[in-house]
């Protein structure tokens, strides 16, 4: 695992081939025009046409479960829901459940990357604070998982938000495992999780408050507080390993 | 009802178009709504379509007289291959598509094990059966503990999630997975069938292939590695159960029978409307391209194409959870190791070159075993709190 930033070899910048690139911005000016027409017809708005097109045709990513027994349906939080649009509150509750849970995982593999880079000399990153949020991820997919069950909802269901928030998370998970990833990086990928998890519950907390749900949403207050401890401790990582990279 | 391929015309091979919008810009599945099985029919017709055009390909190479219509049918093969692979929707995350791919292997190599004709066949299939099963183990562990995600989001309850015959007892040398060819005189559904598994296993393959260096994670890069080489092994399986005294239009037309009776098989079951018209439209394709094949045949070889097939079709892939037969496989058969082209019952009676060959595979660790030590599914991942009250 690479320790830390560092000058070398990239190659992917126009500084590195000055004479090839010039050679290419040259080519592109003159010989496009010299070339048949044909291949400038129409302009960068036909794309977005073709975009606009299949959006507005577009089915939904899927839709929120009905509760799959007649108990669920009658379970007393979900009577309370009815006449509202119940299904916007159970998305967003699946969404943070399914967040949380792979936040599990995320924190799983980033602990496992500072074991790898534990190193005297290097940024001393406290793999206890790591280990308490992720412990308090867990509790709070737990908190969820109960929260959906006593409305009569379905935990193990993907929602449709929960599904589009699974899509977000891909590309968070790759910069996590990667090997060659630094403490650094990895930290900036937290971060981005952490921040989206501090607004999410925010969010939802006013969601659980609008739909009479104030047991619930007082219980949300306590995790969005620990979710606040969590930013500051990432943020404060990232803020120590970058100054000390910078030397 | 039964399939007759002489009582459809089918759409002639000049008449079936496409435009792009129609190919890559219609609506997918819902990853979330739809039937499992219809995403098992999605990619299960990708692999048809994708073995349709590796074989007109490859006969181009060895056949000049038919280089004009093998590149007009494989066009056309390969149009129908992108429309149908375009249905899966983005949402599909690489690990979720190879969940999807496992259980296609799974359900569809249990429908057919049980309405081959042939014992022996049937033996073949039920041996790649329990090592596909085993896989399906193994990525929802890998996706349980790497990604937080539930499998079952995937499986929709059709199949189970517990181990087969270990992925790291499945590497067995090349001599130990080609297995005896039908022969002549053989049922048309055992060709078929054997077409069609082979196509099954060539796309599973090329997908770990192509996605397997895209992962991150060490683990998941060597257990799509290791996987990929056993479904490389089920390739030489499958594929060696065709008779290789087949001429190449033979084959050609088998192969072009196997696509319209899949095709028959998936409008049949199909419970997506808009996803049956496809089923439908593309059946028409393929008994034109059958017909054509059918024409071709008969001018080369001067026989009659319908002696290949005698009678209709009675028997079709059954799209539905194949749970119990599985179960029962697994119990009977779990133990099962190959040697040569037979299978034995002794676990310890393997050949010296397998042996050799997988001690050193497995020499520095075993990816499978790594990814999924100690994993028993539950409802919601291993981290849910408790068995859901279902």
């Amino acid at each position: 695992m690479a320790k830390s930033t560092q000058m070398g070899m990239n190659r992917t910048g126009a500084q590195m081939s000055p004479k090839d690139v010039k050679q290419m911005q040259q080519d592109a000016g003159q010989l496009m025009q010299l070339q048949d027409t044909q291949v400038q017809v129409g302009s960068e708005f036909d794309a977005i046409e073709m975009r606009l097109k299949t959006i507005q045709e577009a089915d939904p990513v899927g839709s929120v479960p009905l509760p799959g027994t007649m108990k669920g349906a009658m379970k007393a939080g979900m009577q309370k829901l009815s006449g509202r649009n119940a299904e916007v509150f159970l998305d967003k509750l699946g969404e943070r459940l399914a967040y949380e849970r792979t936040g599990v995982r995320l924190y799983e593999a980033f602990i496992v990357k500072c074991r790898a880079d534990a190193q005297p000399g290097q940024v001393n990153l406290s793999i206890d604070q790591l280990l308490h949020i992720h412990n308090e991820e867990a509790r709070h997919f737990k908190l969820l998982s109960d929260a959906m069950e006593k409305l009569g909802a379905d935990p193990t269901a993907m929602t449709p938000c929960a599904n589009t928030t699974a899509v977000q998370s891909i590309g968070i998970l790759q910069v996590l495992t990667d090997p060659r990833t630094t403490i650094a990086q990895c930290l900036n990928a937290m971060l981005t999780v952490e921040l989206t998890d501090n607004a999410a519950w925010e969010l939802l907390i006013q969601l659980a408050n609008e739909m009479g749900q104030d047991e619930m949403a007082a219980q949300f207050e306590e995790a969005l507080a620990s979710e606040e401890e969590h930013l500051a401790i990432i943020k404060q990582m990232l803020q120590d390993a970058v100054i000390a990279e910078a030397g | 009802m039964n399939l007759n391929l002489f009582d459809h015309k089918g759409t002639p091979l000049d008449k079936q178009r496409f435009t792009w919008r129609k190919i890559a810009g219609h609506k997918p599945i819902s990853k979330l709504d739809d039937d499992a099985f219809t995403r098992i029919r999605v990619i299960l017709m990708n692999g048809v379509e994708s073995d349709a055009v590796r074989l007109q390909h490859t006969m181009m190479r060895f056949n000049r007289e038919l280089r004009l219509p093998l590149a007009t049918m494989m066009r056309t093969e390969h149009h129908q291959q992108t429309l149908v692979n375009w249905l899966l929707s983005a949402d599909h995350s690489p690990l979720e598509t190879t969940i999807g791919y496992e259980q296609v292997a799974i359900e569809v190599t249990s429908s057919v094990a049980q309405n081959e004709p042939d014992a022996y066949l049937s033996q073949v299939y039920r041996f790649g059966l329990l090592e596909d099963f085993d896989h399906l183990y193994r990525y929802s562990a890998l996706m349980d503990r790497l990604e937080g995600k539930d499998a079952n989001n995937i499986l929709q309850g059709y199949t189970d999630i517990i181990p087969g015959r270990p992925t790291v007892i499945e590497h067995r040398h090349p001599e130990d997975d080609l297995r005896d060819p039908y022969g002549p005189d053989a049922d048309p559904l055992s060709k078929i069938h054997a077409t069609l598994i082979t196509a099954a296993e060539y796309q599973t393959h090329d997908y770990y292939m192509h996605f397997g260096p895209t992962f991150a994670d060490p683990v998941a890069r060597q257990l799509y590695a290791e996987i990929a080489s056993v479904e490389a092994q089920h390739i030489t399986q499958y594929g060696s159960l065709i008779d290789p005294g087949d001429e190449g239009i033979t084959q050609w037309l088998m192969h072009e029978a196997m696509e319209a009776y899949t095709y028959w098989c998936c409008m049949e079951q199909e419970t997506n409307p808009r996803i049956k018209a496809t089923w439908e439209r593309f059946f028409d394709y393929e008994m034109g391209h059958f017909h054509m094949v059918a024409d071709i045949y008969k001018n080369a070889l001067r026989r009659d194409p319908q002696e290949f097939f005698p009678k209709a079709f009675d028997k079709r892939i059954e799209f539905v959870s194949h749970r119990d037969y599985v179960k029962q496989v697994l119990q009977d058969e779990v133990d099962l190791r190959a040697l040569g082209t037979q299978f034995i019952r002794d676990k310890d009676g393997e050949s010296e070159r397998t042996l050799d060959y997988r001690h050193h595979l497995n020499s520095e660790g075993s990816p499978s075993d790594a990814a999924s030590a100690g994993y028993q599914w539950a409802p919601g991942t291993e981290l849910a709190p408790k068995v859901v009250n279902l």
